[in-house]
């Protein structure tokens, strides 16, 4: 593939007062790909997603996403991006289909009440659309932000431990759901501990260890074993 | 409180009622005001709203308008309770009294409404909310007691209507101020 990739990151740097997290990394994210972004706890995985959907300020290095630069055009950067985050974002005292109809309307959407509940029943909470959030599970909730890229589209996902809390049924849909986003067109940047359900969605895998990109390599055939292997390999001096 | 401070005296009431009555509202409003943002906070939703493409002061208005519409039901409250509990008839300066209010309300909710999203992550935020905003509304809090000392006498709305015009170019100035500066506040 020879397209403009639509995650671009050059030389990043980042630190919070003398601790450096990020130490020049570099990693490009093309169309119609997934790369699955492993490594240890404190690496840096979220640091990363966090810069690119303009939620950090990197110290330097530049971080482009669908051709808009992070730091300097936040707002065009927001428009593309996708973010599931450890947070699922979601108020509590709302229903599930008042949350979605709000997150919606206030990302300058104006789907009707047929798409809502469409995107609703392809999370299967269609059945709990009317229900208080703060009576949901953690997967439920999961499940609610996912519904809301169903309905906006956009052309780059962020996913901080996607498949996490989510049961069986969720996680077919949403490997299912990943895989037509990427037959589509869009690319994803996924941080993952896991090498199981998540792996089988990527086409590339990156571990981050010391603030950089460590091993940035195909899939391919790659076992979750190799994989393991190869983390374990990487990963060994990390704190 | 203010009943067995003030006394039985009509027109030692009559003085200190303007001041009372905005002492309420200030009171009542800080305790919502305050809480503005709480509930992104509590829900993690604070990111959410920085995430959200488009013009970020929409989200300003529409935290304002909810805490106006909030304090305005308030402080019809807190007038008719000051109506029993001072045995006063208040009806004849009703009028004026709206007029005061309601302008007195915008000024005090936009600038709340704004340093509420400045202290919103702050640990300390009960305390430095108050003292933040307290001294930025000197103007607003001047202009409506003076206005309502002059209302509740019965003056013409000629009389006073330069504390009117302070009230109003202070609401525009906030307002305006809030709207500009609110995505600033909002970005990391």
């Amino acid at each position: 593939m020879t397209s403009e990739p639509r995650i671009r990151v050059t030389g990043l740097r980042k630190t919070f007062g003398s601790h450096r997290v990020l130490d020049g990394l570099d990693v490009d994210v093309r169309e119609g790909e997934a790369v699955a972004l492993l490594g240890a706890n404190g690496a840096g995985k979220t640091t990363l997603l966090k810069i690119l959907a303009t939620l950090v300020r990197p110290t330097s290095g530049t971080a482009i996403v669908a051709g808009h630069d992070c730091a300097k055009d936040a707002e065009r950067v927001r428009h593309e991006i996708g973010l599931v985050a450890h947070a699922s974002y979601v108020y509590e005292d709302l229903t599930a289909l008042e949350n979605l109809r709000f997150w919606t309307t206030l990302a300058g959407l104006r789907p009707s009440a047929a798409a809502l509940a469409s995107a609703l029943g392809s999370v299967e909470l269609d059945r709990a659309a009317d229900e208080r959030v703060r009576t949901f599970s953690a997967g439920m909730k999961r499940r609610l932000s996912l519904a809301r890229f169903v309905l906006a589209r956009p052309q780059v996902l962020l996913l901080d431990e996607p498949f996490a809390g989510l049961d069986q049924r969720a996680k077919k849909w949403l490997e299912e759901h990943l895989a037509s986003f990427k037959a589509r067109g869009g690319a994803i940047l996924m941080a993952t501990h896991s090498f199981g359900r998540e792996l089988a969605v990527a086409d590339r895998i990156a571990i981050l260890a010391g603030g950089a990109i460590a091993l940035d390599t195909p899939r391919g055939a790659l076992s979750a074993d190799d994989v393991q292997r190869l983390y374990d390999l990487h990963t060994e001096d990390a704190p | 409180m203010f009943q067995f401070a003030v006394g039985p005296d009509r027109e030692r009431l009559a003085g200190t009622l303007p001041g009372l009555l905005w002492l309420g509202f200030i009171l009542s409003g800080l305790l919502g005001l305050g809480r503005t943002f709480v509930v992104e906070r509590e829900n993690d939703c604070w990111e959410g709203l920085l995430l959200a493409p488009g013009d970020k002061s929409a989200i300003y208005l529409g935290k304002l308008a909810g805490n106006v519409l909030l304090m305005l039901v308030v402080e019809v409250l807190l007038i008719v309770l000051f109506t029993i509990f001072f045995d006063i008839d208040l009806s004849p300066a009703i009028p004026a009294l709206a007029i005061v209010v309601v302008l007195g309300t915008i000024g005090l909710a936009s600038v709340g409404t704004l340093f509420a999203a400045m202290t919103a992550g702050v640990r300390a935020r009960e305390l430095l909310f108050p003292v933040l905003l307290l001294p930025v509304q000197v103007p607003v809090l001047l202009a409506t007691v003076k206005a309502t000392e002059a209302g509740l006498a019965g003056e013409p709305l000629a009389a006073y209507a330069h504390w009117l015009q302070l009230l109003a170019a202070a609401d525009v100035i906030y307002l305006v101020a809030g709207v500009l500066t609110f995505e600033f506040i909002l970005e990391p």
